[in-house]
């Protein structure tokens, strides 16, 4: 499959009477985007509001992060099953608008959302302090159960993000990449001494919201399948999560997941890329062995050398992650394994809830328990109602003076299991 | 080399000086010896002090291999 | 800023005084003088410290008079007062290495002075002491002294100044077991793409989070009828026939002996010797027996105590062989015993 990636850099978000984007600057209508919001009728009312890198600002309960993209030629658009039909996607011409990003915010479920500082040092860990935030709170109507809530927000979201990737399609973007991977034969023939690669995705599926959709269909119901890389960049992998903020991965993590883009920029130099393998992380054992013996068959099915696994989330999916590694190992494919650590507030406790020798090669995204010292920021976008009770804070978090001490665990995408960020542990 | 004796299924006992460092390597089955240079001697003693001692830790020795242990035990 | 007074601890070695035959050397004490590898360490402290006093001792005379050692040690390090304690480094001498461990540990924890040690990571007082105190992670001989005493000197000033420690990766000490969060060159994807690459072509890469190792072998049974067992002898002292016919390396062994002792019944100072390198032989030269005690489990095998004593011994030695060279020299031999139908060994360590 080959898909082209046109980026158009976003250098400020302006509220206008008119949505469009001129020289590199949106406009956003607040009115229109209000609408596209309201659309659900679940939604009472949303607000919007703008977040640049560097202001005082702190969003809180942060759900997702989506960056608008559009698709311009080629089968299907964004978000496949979600919002635009279900249709193959992954090939053709998608634009993205880079350095921006639509930011979800609610209640929800409180201490399963994110904080994202832009400025002090709560930003130098959360990714979404570097790009232009166009916020939305929603607010749901009375009586709504919290699944049915976090479905309208998803949803609400992903809208929104769609509408502002729309402003993009007769744009002319200002840098393209393009992605290209071969069919099995094709890239045997191509490449006959290149180590064959794949990259197992682990996505977070423990159900009770935390979820995630493949072309609209819920992880937790998927047996491991085999993803064209390219499929991805068109949002073929949505979140559905309130999880711990730190680890979880945001749509827009999916989209520009950074081991895809990493093994790009070697496949055909290094190494052949063959393809992405997905697998879940179910509640019930059953579920999780017959997951990691799937990945594990589907490896050596494709003749694999070797494999990057990435985790998502903590504590028992841990020993999803352990299995995969394992079982793909005895099939005689290497592996290394992004994952994070809690390893207690002293880094002195065991960081992992599972172990085993084979795995040999592990990258960590640092300690989720180390303690970090929000400082009072001037302006709240959301409410700071829920931020005692956000996993990685306490009674204590909220301090006199305003500051928050907390652990890394509540910044949106801080120790992120893809290996989105430089933040690393020894 | 004490795990790789005991892996192959064969009760070992470790004599060594420095005890600490056998607990480290995982020997099961330890005792104490008297000093780096000669762990199984003492050329102050005369030779059949000498030997007696030798005798005694060897005995010790016996002992750990002819008794269970339940995990790292060092036989003072 | 006031120069951090330091006190430094080595042993007879590096104090030029002498080697295994000065091993027992008792604690010396050296107001105003800095020592061996203390003018290195000198030269990287700059201005920002200065050795104030050297501490010698025989790695012998510490391990075998610990209390002592360490008692007389404390005392001096208390007079001194200084701000920080340095032992080492010891890189992969073993008895040094405890040595060092274990008085920087004392010094830390009984005195409350920040030590700071350095040793080679397969050196046996590296996996005692580095989640006790700092512990810069050497190469394994004093070749390296140059490149450990670079990383030594600041992370000492560090320490002195109650400066906050950086993680293991950036400030050059073996990992404690106390994990550290910092910010790499590259994100996470990068690094594992990377090590990725390493690991298919078979190249050495190095992961971020050892998994905990849980090596531990269980015991195996106790030996039943001792009467008619049959016990072999195994040794990391070094033991072989006079002449060494195998030329066994005094350190950094590459190859075990394997040795007929039918019709042996004592090890004599014409007959064997030791091939260590690591530790007084004149001992072992004088009477093998004293490592290998073949004399005594004969006069057993003669009164029933045992049933017989295994007509091979196996040596080979500990001094700087690295674990994974000891780990397959015992792996080969061990299914030779096991052949022999060995019910039990006694493995000696000096």
């Amino acid at each position: 499959m080959r898909l082209e990636m046109g980026h158009i850099y976003i250098k400020d978000i302006q509220f206008a009477a008119e949505s469009k984007i001129e020289d590199g600057i949106l406009y956003v209508s607040e009115e229109a985007v209000k609408a596209v919001a309201l659309e659900d009728e679940k939604i009472k009312s949303v607000s919007f509001d703008i977040a640049k890198p560097g202001e005082s600002v702190r969003i809180t309960p942060v759900k997702d992060v989506i960056e608008p993209r559009v698709k311009v030629e080629g089968r299907g658009g964004i978000f496949p099953g979600v919002i635009s039909k279900v249709d193959t996607v992954g090939e053709g011409k998608t634009y993205a608008l880079k350095g921006m990003a639509v930011v979800t915010a609610g209640k929800i479920v409180g201490f399963q959302e994110g904080i994202i500082d832009m400025t002090g040092p709560g930003a130098d860990y959360t990714p979404f302090s570097k790009t232009l935030n166009l916020v939305m709170v929603c607010e749901p109507i009375d009586g709504i159960k919290q699944h049915e809530y976090e479905k309208a927000v998803r949803f609400a979201g992903f809208r929104v993000a769609t509408y502002i990737g729309e402003l993009a399609r007769e744009l002319t973007p200002d840098e393209t990449k393009v992605y290209e991977t071969c069919t099995i034969k094709e890239g045997m023939e191509k490449y006959p001494d290149l180590p064959r690669v794949a990259y197992v995705q682990m996505l977070q599926s423990q159900g009770l919201l935390h979820d995630t959709y493949v072309y609209g269909v819920d992880a937790k119901k998927i047996v491991p399948t085999i993803l064209s890389p390219t499929e991805i960049m068109d949002g073929a992998i949505v979140s559905g999560n309130c999880v711990s903020a730190c680890d979880k991965n945001p749509t827009y993590v999916h989209l520009n997941n950074p081991v895809v883009h990493d093994l790009f920029e070697q496949h055909g130099k290094t190494l052949n890329f063959v393809c992405q393998i997905i697998t879940n992380e179910n509640v019930y054992l059953a579920d999780k062995q017959r997951s990691s013996d799937w990945t594990a068959k589907l490896c050596k099915m494709l003749d694999l050398d070797g494999v990057i696994v990435s985790q998502e989330g903590f504590g028992n999916p841990d020993t999803d992650l352990i299995m995969n590694c394992k079982k793909i190992e005895a099939e005689g494919v290497k592996t290394v394994i992004i994952t994070d650590e809690y390893a207690g507030r002293d880094g002195k406790s065991q960081s992992l809830a599972d172990a085993d020798q084979a795995a040999d090669a592990v990258v960590t995204g640092g300690n989720a328990n180390q303690v970090v010292i929000l400082p009072k920021l001037d302006k709240v976008i959301g409410t700071l109602d829920y931020v005692t009770k956000i996993a990685g804070a306490s009674e204590e978090t909220l301090r006199e003076d305003g500051s928050l001490e907390v652990e890394l665990q509540v910044l949106t995408g801080a120790t992120n299991e893809t290996g989105f960020n430089k933040l690393s542990a020894r | 080399m004490v795990k790789e004796i005991e892996r192959a299924g064969i009760p070992v006992v470790h004599i060594c000086t420095v005890t600490p460092i056998s607990m480290t390597v995982g020997a099961n089955r330890i005792v104490p010896a008297i000093a780096i240079p000669h762990p199984l001697g003492n050329p102050a003693l005369d030779k059949d002090e000498e030997k007696e001692l030798r005798r005694k830790i060897v005995e010790k020795a016996l002992t750990a291999l002819t008794t269970e242990v339940d995990g790292q035990t060092i036989f003072e | 800023m006031a120069k951090l007074k330091v006190v430094h601890y080595i042993n007879q070695f590096f104090a030029q005084i002498g080697g295994e035959e000065k091993a027992d050397y008792p604690v010396e004490l050296r107001v105003g003088e800095v020592v061996g590898p203390g003018l290195a360490m000198t030269q990287n402290f700059k201005d920002d410290a200065e050795i104030v006093a050297t501490i010698i001792c025989g790695d012998s005379y510490f391990n075998e008079n610990l209390e002592t050692a360490k008692a007389q040690i404390l005392e001096m390090v208390k007079e001194q007062a200084p701000d920080i304690f340095i032992a080492g480094p010891a890189f992969n001498a073993g008895r040094y290495g405890v040595a060092c461990g274990t008085i920087a540990a004392a010094v830390q924890e009984e005195l409350g002075i920040p030590s700071l040690t350095g040793m080679y990571v397969e050196n046996p007082g590296a996996d005692m002491f580095k989640n006790q105190v700092y512990m810069v992670s050497t190469k394994n001989s004093a070749a390296g002294m140059r490149d450990a005493v670079k990383k030594m000197a600041p992370l000492a000033v560090k320490l002195g100044r109650g400066e906050k420690i950086g993680s293991s990766a950036e400030e050059g000490y073996m990992p404690n077991g106390v994990r550290v969060n910092f910010f790499e060159a590259e994100r996470g994807s990068q690094r594992a793409v990377k090590m990725l690459i390493k690991k298919l072509a078979g190249k050495p890469y190095v992961t971020e989070f050892p998994m905990p190792d849980f090596d531990r072998v269980d015991p195996n049974p106790a030996v039943k009828d001792l009467a008619h067992a049959k016990i072999a002898l195994v040794t990391s002292g070094g033991i072989v026939p006079k002449g060494n016919p195998d030329h066994i390396e005094s350190s950094s062994a590459s190859h075990y002996g394997e040795y007929d002792i039918t019709g042996v019944m004592d090890l004599t100072e014409d007959t064997y010797e030791t091939a260590h390198g690591g530790y007084d032989p004149v001992y072992a030269n004088e009477d093998a027996d004293r490592v290998l005690p073949v004399d005594v489990l004969r006069d057993m095998e003669k009164e029933g105590i045992i049933g017989e004593l295994h007509h091979l011994f196996y040596t080979t030695t500990g001094n700087g062989t690295a674990v994974a060279s000891a780990k397959a020299f015992a792996d080969e031999f061990s299914k030779k015993l096991v052949a022999d139908g060995v019910d039990a060994v006694i493995l000696t360590s000096t």
